[in-house]
């Protein structure tokens, strides 16, 4: 495998847009590291660890009714660069709720919480690389970065892959958003690599009197790292 | 064979507390991971490591995700690439911990779990470390090395790959002043102390 990430994919650390890069972005060139045992293990979490009602987020904090707004299915499959399946992957996501507000208690924007919506779900892949997901479709949120700057509707991602090179944290928008040419965060990824944060609407996994559906492939790195042909 | 580009990494934000360590931060839903790392029927040293996170201009940083990721006493991972006979599994260790710094009045991160044995006998003992927070857009990794472990952080490979003057930032000492076997290691994102980070 690879040793290194790919940096023609990975956002860099510094993006000054992005005015929390300023003081947090390491500037000292990261070190190579030759590969051991270390790198190539990691976490594991098997199905056992997730819950009935964990990839269920229009169920799994409901307290006297059914959390408002869109519901969505956001589901795909996790593979490696050659397109290959990985299973096992411990997928964990976050998002505001339909208002576009986080629950959580430092999130001051004036929009309403909504008691039967927590807005986190877990869940991990199937033997062929797949993941389901259902939920609310997150509302545009509002941030200081700059004057007027609101986030992109989106879903944060957490990925244990195989291993700890495969550590992933990124986030999934929805398509067709006016706030992509604005937004620093997504505009970080260098710009061949930002649609492939995109989910893409998808009749076939949309349920009809329920959810529209969105397809979102995740692609981890390795093995046999190449130069890309995108 | 098909190639596809890897998924860009995007900041874990401000908010992912109630997603990855719902528990430690008050909200209702199970934590996977969280920083007791260690049951009691593990076997091992223990030992708690602190420390705080620091951003270029000195100020500690109250919204930053720390993951350790360590092999056991015996120096085995527990991950099925590490299928070696002569390193012990033990089964009630996983070796992931996962930690938030906006808990604790100052902000540390705080672990209680064992002292990783070495891995291959050339490493010196060490905890892998994943460093994630708003203004990240891709994830940072270090490692945490032990100060008593003088002879053996002197032939690791990892170690004597960095610059001289840049090795202390990977490693954690002894707070003497604190009850039990506690190891302080602040992470320094910028600065004249900035920590090492690998690009794993």
């Amino acid at each position: 495998m690879d040793s290194n990430r790919d940096w023609s994919s990975q956002p860099p650390y510094l993006h000054p847009e992005y005015k929390s890069t300023q003081l947090r972005a390491p500037t000292r060139p990261l070190i190579p590291i030759p590969e051991s045992l270390s790198e190539r293990t990691g976490p594991v979490y098997g199905h056992e660890a997730v819950g009935a009602l964990d990839a269920d987020l229009t169920k799994n904090a409901r307290v006297n009714g059914e959390p408002l707004g869109e519901r969505i299915i956001v589901a795909g499959r996790v593979v490696d660069e050659g397109d290959r399946p990985i299973p096992e992957v411990l997928i964990e996501i976050w998002q505001a709720n339909a208002a576009g507000r986080y629950i959580h208690e430092a999130d001051q924007h004036d929009a309403p919480l909504d008691p039967n919506f927590l807005g986190a779900g877990r869940c991990v892949t199937d033997a062929e690389g797949r993941y389901e997901f259902r939920s609310i479709k997150p509302g545009a949120y509002p941030w200081r970065n700059h004057h007027n700057a609101w986030r992109p509707t989106h879903i944060h991602l957490s990925l244990f892959g195989p291993n700890l090179q495969t550590r992933l944290v990124t986030q999934m928008y929805f398509p067709g958003d006016p706030l992509f040419a604005f937004d620093p965060i997504y505009q970080g990824a260098p710009e061949g690599a930002r649609a492939r944060m995109v989910s893409a609407f998808d009749l076939d996994l949309t349920e009809p009197e329920f959810a529209l559906g969105y397809r979102f492939d995740i692609v981890l790195r390795g093995p046999n790292a190449t130069p890309m042909e995108d | 064979m098909a190639r596809r580009g890897q998924t860009p990494s995007q900041t874990v934000g401000p908010f992912f507390a109630y997603g990855l360590a719902p528990e430690q931060y008050g909200y209702r839903f199970k934590s996977l991971a969280d920083g007791d790392m260690a049951v009691d029927s593990v076997e091992g040293e223990r030992i708690r490591v602190i420390g705080q996170v620091f951003d270029g201009a000195g100020e500690l940083i109250p919204d930053a995700l720390i993951e350790f990721w360590q092999a056991n006493a015996h120096g085995r991972y527990n991950h099925p690439a590490d299928d070696r006979k002569d390193n012990l599994l033990d089964p009630a260790f996983k070796g992931f911990g996962r930690f938030g710094t906006g808990t604790a009045a100052d902000n540390r991160f705080q672990f209680d779990t064992v002292k990783p044995g070495s891995v291959d006998g050339a490493q010196a003992p060490h905890i892998n470390v994943v460093v994630t927070m708003r203004g990240l857009l891709s994830h940072a990794y270090t490692r945490i090395y032990f100060a008593d472990e003088a002879d053996a952080n002197a032939a690791d490979p990892v170690l004597s790959s960095v610059p001289a003057g840049r090795r202390d930032t990977l490693i954690a000492r002894r707070d003497e002043s604190l009850p039990g076997r506690v190891y302080r290691f602040d992470i320094h994102m910028q600065g004249p102390k900035e920590t090492v980070f690998f690009d794993v």
